[in-house]
């Protein structure tokens, strides 16, 4: 653990803040939620806690501030109000400003300044709730060797007679007869009542140094009156609601912890310590090396099958075969490892909803769906900022004012809806709002004017929609600090076409508009097609490939001029990758065509020979080589040979112009 | 005033370069930037990309391009030979640095050459466009060319 200690703090403060927005986003929507305010509480606490202990002193500081103004929430004398939620998530900003060491000066007083007056604010609007006098019931018991690693119990009593009226008294049934007792040893346990209008919190509070080792157990006692925010329950369920279900401690696992403790004097069970996740935490160039590594076995594998095939005997192919299986899996495993759900990124969108809908005075409701496909953690980093973008189009562009909404007939609350799924080798996400959909009418007026078609240039729907990536287009007349500011959809489509995925778009006249995105798995590895053309052998992604058919002598022939094959009733163009790559050399007797397709759009490409499927580890291409659009990447075969990956998309546009120059020829 | 200022050209003047052959000139590249020399291997053309870097190699299972000399210095391509090498070189392109392999018809020696034997290509008299090259050095009768890579690659 040679790991910097503010290194790790920050890294934790992070999640802690995430976990903060997220609880204060639920609680937004849900204002009345005792568990959610009690959610926000701890963040806030935990946060000045460990931010002090690792010498972040002016973040707990200020998270200090917010702490004690939640307080007043938590309690029930004040009520949580959308205002004060605002203020807080303002201050988790500034709080993670001040933890990367650029706050703003003079921004701490400003939003406590806010706090306060929100306090006030919704302490005005509804007068505090009656505090009701709780009491704690609690029993704790110390590891054996505490007092040895200088815990005094009679410190810990003492902070717990200052929170309130205690009785203590003390269990001696775990002392030892005396020729096993060692003096040093803490046998004692100690059942404390403690009255007093006290949190949860404060308790734990008290132990919070020894908390780990230690057996601790806090149950309410019942209420004398009721609690604020229960109201609604009648008065005899209060109780009950509250004691057993949620902090009755479970008397199996107390138990448990007992039987623990007197056997080999282990830590006793931790009831109230947080359950570990049950995960590692490992830096992201880790596992790109190790990516790296199972990529070059990957090679090496293949290059070992091949030999085996070639000459081996029945032993070698055998263990080449093993070889092969281990690789594949391993794989897979590692595949699996860089797997993320998109769920991360999907909850990183309620945030920016919250903002959009404060800025643009628009109610929006965000629906998430399918946040537990899993996507390499490359791509989801990569797709924040298409999505966002989108996002933003649709909030901005897309979703109509309330008043606007209700004339239309529409509920008056926008609704933009995220989803994923896995579809085959892709996931799909999706970005579909209900607002007034594309106009049409000023997407061609914008066209025109911007000189990307000519005036009535008979366009078909699709075509027209397209419109909307290309590059210098926005519809947007007014440009507003959210969207509009004409570098827009095109780099939102060159971004997922950096990804090897596709962008779609759906609208509806008055319904709403749908964005699809098709994005493949991972971009590390792919099942590939390996052909030849010429010479040289090159990589087809298989999940493009649709079939692979022979082109005859005869339809060769025939089909000059027009390069089309009619394939079930339709006309597919076709590509010879010997002329488009210029290799000079002549055609196989027996060429092949593979048939792609790319979004609704197929395309033949002829090639000399089908080598087969290949498990194509992608390796990047020079920035020298940046203008090459025909290639996606390149890949190491088993002989050591480099062959270029085809980029799909790439060839289906270079092959166009051709096909039209040709058709002009004619 | 002289071009030579972009070398980098120790306290004493001097600097380590390895010397090779492209096209019966004698190219010279400061020595530190030289990731190791390798002999020639199986090349794979790269359609449609620009002839300067028109092939890519496996280098230690990293795709990287393959830079040939000839074309920037408007030399007839010629046969392979036994001497033939390819010198990997670590090139800073764009904002980053990466590996290029560059075709050498032979790899000479390391040498020190002093920049006081450094003049700045003549204005008049050179075959090729003169801010491809960022000096002249007067070297056992013969003459080193240093090129200038960043111009050249800024180019592809």
């Amino acid at each position: 653990m040679s790991e910097d200690p503010a290194a790790a703090f920050r890294v934790e403060a992070e999640e802690l803040l995430d976990g903060l927005e997220q609880d204060l986003l639920d609680l937004n929507h849900q204002l009345g939620d005792k568990t959610l305010v009690d959610a926000v509480f701890r963040g806030l606490h935990t946060l000045k806690g460990s931010g002090a202990m690792f010498g972040f002193d002016a973040l707990a500081a200020f998270t200090h501030h917010c702490e004690s103004a939640f307080d007043k929430v938590r309690k029930g004398v004040v009520p949580a109000t959308a205002a004060l939620v605002a203020v807080i998530l303002s201050a988790a900003d500034h709080m993670r400003a001040l933890l990367d060491g650029d706050a703003a000066p003079g921004e701490d007083a400003a939003i406590l300044a806010r706090l306060e007056a929100a306090v006030s604010a919704a302490a005005g609007a509804e007068p505090p709730a009656p505090v009701s006098r709780r009491g704690w019931r609690l029993y704790f018991q110390l590891p054996r060797d505490s007092m040895r690693n200088g815990t005094n119990p009679l410190m810990l009593l003492d902070e717990l007679r200052a929170l309130g009226d205690c009785t203590v008294t003390v269990r001696t049934d775990r002392v030892p007869p005396l020729p096993a007792l060692n003096v040093r040893d803490c046998y004692l346990g100690w059942d404390v009542t403690l009255i007093g209008d006290v949190g949860r919190e404060a308790i734990e509070d008290v132990f919070l140094f020894v908390m780990d080792d230690m057996l601790l157990e806090i149950a309410p006692i019942a209420a004398e009156a009721v609690p604020a925010g229960a109201d609604a329950l009648p008065i005899d369920e209060a109780p009950v609601d509250e004691a057993p279900v949620a902090h009755e401690p479970d008397p199996v696992v107390a138990a448990q912890g007992q039987a623990a403790n007197d056997d080999d004097g282990e830590p006793a069970a931790k009831l109230l310590v947080r359950t570990a996740a049950q995960s590692v935490r490992v830096p992201a160039d880790r596992l790109d090396l190790l990516m790296d590594r199972v990529g070059e076995l990957v090679i090496a594998q293949s290059r070992l099958s091949q030999l085996a095939q070639q000459d081996g005997g029945v032993a070698l192919r055998s263990v080449s075969e093993e070889i092969e299986r281990l690789s594949d899996e391993l794989r897979a495993t590692m595949m699996g490892l860089r797997m993320v759900p998109v769920g991360t990124l999907f909850s990183r969108f309620r945030r920016l909803i919250h903002d959009l809908a404060r800025d643009t005075g628009k109610t929006i409701d965000l629906i998430t769906e399918g946040e537990a496909t899993e996507i390499d953690k490359t791509v989801i980093e990569r797709l924040f900022d298409p999505l966002v973008h989108i996002v933003r189009n649709s909030c901005d562009h897309g979703l109509e004012p309330a008043e606007v909404r209700q004339a239309a007939g529409k509920p008056a609350t926008g609704t933009v809806r995220l989803s994923a799924h896995h579809a085959g080798g892709e996931v799909v996400i999706t970005v579909h709002d209900d607002g007034r959909g594309i106009d049409r009418a000023r997407v061609r007026a914008r066209a025109e004017e911007n000189g990307l078609i000519q005036p009535d240039q008979p366009l078909t729907d699709n075509e027209l929609l397209a419109l909307i990536f290309a590059p210098g287009f926005s519809t947007a007349t007014q440009v507003t600090s959210l969207s509009g500011r004409g570098v827009g959809m095109d780099v939102v489509k060159r971004t997922i076409e950096t990804l090897r995925g596709t962008i779609d778009l759906a609208s509806v006249e008055g319904e709403g508009s749908t964005i699809t995105l098709r994005i493949p798995l991972t971009l590390a590895i792919i099942d590939g097609l390996l052909v030849r053309v010429g010479d040289g052998r090159y990589v087809l992604p298989l999940g493009a490939v649709e079939e692979c058919l022979e082109l005859s002598a005869e339809e060769d022939r025939r089909s000059h001029g027009r390069s089309l094959i009619s394939l079930r009733d339709r006309l597919v163009p076709f590509v010879r990758l010997r002329e488009l790559f210029a290799t000079g050399t002549e055609p196989d007797p027996y060429q092949k065509i593979v048939v792609v397709s790319i979004g609704s759009e197929r395309v033949g490409l002829v090639v000399d020979q089908i080598i087969g499927n290949h498990q194509t580890v992608i390796k990047s291409m020079s920035m020298l080589h940046r203008n090459v659009g025909a290639f996606s990447g390149a890949t190491i075969l088993g002989d050591g040979h480099v062959a270029l990956i085809l980029d799909i998309g790439h060839l289906v546009d270079l092959a166009q112009p051709r096909e039209e120059r040709r058709y002009a020829a004619v | 005033m002289t071009d030579t200022t972009s070398l980098p050209w120790s306290a004493h003047g001097d600097l380590e370069m390895l010397l090779f052959d492209v096209g019966g000139e004698t190219f010279g590249l400061e020595a530190v930037k030289v990731q190791e020399i390798l002999d020639l291997m199986p090349e794979t053309v790269v359609p449609g990309a620009d002839p300067l870097v028109g092939h890519v190699i496996n280098f230690r299972g990293r795709v990287i391009p393959l830079v040939d000399l000839r074309q920037p210095f408007d030399m007839p391509p010629a046969a392979t030979g036994r001497d033939n090498r390819i010198v990997v070189i670590s090139q800073q392109i764009g904002d980053t640095s990466e590996l290029v392999g560059l075709r050498a018809d032979r790899v000479n020696e390391v040498t020190t050459l002093s920049a006081t034997d450094c003049e700045p290509p003549p204005a008049v008299g050179l075959r090729w466009r003169r801010e491809h090259v960022r000096g002249l050095v007067q070297r056992d009768g013969g003459i080193v060319v240093l090129p200038d890579l960043d111009l050249i690659f800024s180019a592809a």
